[in-house]
């Protein structure tokens, strides 16, 4: 059972639609901040803000195709240490959803003072492709573009295969799957909260309405079209990628400055073991392991730095592709962490940030299972 | 000179755990079980403490084989480590395999303080099934 508004849109104009949407939460003080993507005076961006006045809410751009920072890691920030009773509204898109719940299940937020609202998710540009886009078009026309993951190869390679363009968890949904935006646009309360926060905006829900089924058929294609899709991809990532010679070539070109590890809106130690000291080794030490070979490259441990972050993040890696974006080096990092974190989450049919419920697969274990591994 | 096959010692880096596969080399020794010297161990508290980092590391650095060595399933010293472990060490597997390296590489075995026979039984197995693969490639790349 669905619970939804419809919005209708005037004149085609979405991101207008969308806002005054957004601004009647704060007008009818449902509640008292919202983390929202706006757009940057230099029109160059659209970047995540914390707002408190419903003013700056007209400058929203949630559809806008672009994504600098996976905004979960923000909401660790914003969620540290409160104790005042404020409600947050948090607009995210899926895949910034789906890394909020993996954070909350290692303890990194609070979820409780936050209001989530998911976006049906048109996909993204790279930071650096933006400008080309926000010189000719607005996001309205983007979204009226319709949803082109598979055609517009502009898009960054993680919204090409993403698995999720719909939000999984979200309190409030902002949908437009299978609709015509132009037109209308689908506003569901997927928790006893969002239909508290709807209700006291004004708004009447309606139960099981046309809009909210039709998304719903959408979705269901969509997720048997993407299978396929994501296969076809990932085999031809083996071919490129697979085995050592070529995983050597592909990290060639690492400087290992971790910029993809600070990205990642999953990878959450403080301080990460790769800048423990347990890497800072005495002179001797570098000198044997590069007698062990002969020669050692400098800095060392580059291969070791991305098999050991797929092993401690890929359950959790939700194909965002921030690591990509973060690559000084344009290293193809989201479909190396895509290939393995996906088959590495199927082992465990774990999906991440599908569910509070479901337990981080490395802290859980079944008596019976994996009976293979340790026996003769 | 490259090694050939025949001439070929495999070096095998081996994490075993205090209480039963550690107790069970110790069994071995002193029942004095024959079995190659191939296998390096490191003792671990529990298999359950050791990250897949260590693993990956020995391999990348010089092993051609790595395993973990922990108490029988139900029988942990501190009553889930070897199940902790064991995922892991499938997760190690299957990071591999995706990637395309050999996973094969990757050994786990359960052995309790009182299976010194076990012990030394399963230290020829690695060390021969290892020779039969030779060297490791990640094993002698520098540039990795």
């Amino acid at each position: 059972m669905t619970k939804s508004v419809t919005l209708s849109v005037k004149d085609g104009k979405i991101r207008e639609a969308v806002n005054s949407f957004l601004k009647e939460l704060f007008n009818k003080k449902t509640i008292d901040a919202m983390l929202v993507p706006l757009a940057h005076p230099a029109g160059t961006n659209v970047v995540q803000a914390l707002v408190t006045k419903a003013v700056f809410v007209d400058k929203a751009d949630v559809f806008a195709p672009v994504m600098p920072v996976n905004s979960a890691r923000l909401i660790q920030s914003i969620t540290r240490l409160t104790t005042v009773d404020r409600k947050t509204a948090v607009v995210l898109r899926p895949c910034e959803m789906r890394a909020l719940i993996e954070l909350a299940k290692l303890k990194q937020v609070q979820l409780d003072k936050l209001v989530l609202i998911g976006i049906d998710c048109p996909g993204a540009y790279a930071v650096n492709n933006y400008p080309k886009f926000a010189a000719e078009k607005k996001s309205d026309d983007f979204v009226k573009a319709g949803f082109q993951w598979a055609e517009d190869t502009m898009l960054r390679t993680g919204c090409q295969i993403c698995e999720y363009p719909y939000p999984l968890t979200a309190d409030i949904t902002i949908g437009m799957l299978g609709l015509d935006p132009s037109k209308q646009i689908l506003i569901q309360a997927n928790s006893a909260q969002g239909e508290e926060i709807l209700s006291k905006a004004g708004m009447s829900l309606e139960i099981d309405s046309d809009l909210a089924q039709k998304r719903q058929t959408a979705i269901t294609k969509f997720a048997g079209e993407i299978k396929e899709r994501r296969k076809e991809f990932f085999e031809k990532t083996k071919q490129e990628i697979g085995g050592i010679e070529k995983l050597s070539k592909v990290f060639a070109q690492c400087i290992k400055c971790q910029n993809c590890r600070q990205a990642c809106p999953v990878c959450y130690c403080r301080e990460c073991f790769f800048i423990s000291p347990t890497f800072e080794l005495d002179a001797d030490r570098y000198l044997r392991q590069a007698e062990k070979k002969g020669a050692l490259r400098m800095p060392s441990d580059t291969l070791l730095f991305h098999l050991t972050r797929m092993n401690h993040m890929g359950n959790s890696c939700v194909g965002c592709g921030a690591c990509e974006e973060a690559c000084p080096n344009d290293i193809p990092l989201l479909k190396i962490f895509q290939l393995a974190g996906s088959e590495v989450q199927e082992l465990f049919s774990y999906v991440p940030g599908r569910s509070l419920e479901e337990s981080l697969p490395a802290t859980a274990f079944k008596d019976k299972e994996f009976e293979q591994i340790g026996e003769k | 000179m490259a090694e050939t096959k025949e001439q070929f010692e495999p070096k095998i880096i081996g994490f075993l755990c205090n209480w039963c596969t550690g107790a069970a080399s110790d069994l071995a020794g002193t029942t004095r079980a024959q079995y190659p010297p191939n296998v390096h161990p490191i003792r671990v508290m529990c298999s359950g403490t050791v990250d897949p980092v260590y693993m990956i590391k020995a391999l990348l650095s010089g092993a051609d084989s790595v395993m973990m060595g922990g108490c029988h399933p139900g029988d942990c010293h501190y009553v889930s480590g070897n199940y902790k472990a064991r995922r892991r060490v499938a997760m190690l597997k299957q990071i591999f395999k995706s990637l395309g390296l050999d996973d094969n590489r990757v050994w786990a075995r359960w052995i309790s303080a009182s299976e010194g026979p076990e012990f030394a039984k399963f230290m020829n197995q690695i060390t021969e099934e290892t020779r039969k693969q030779g060297p490791s490639s990640m094993a002698n790349d520098w540039a990795i």
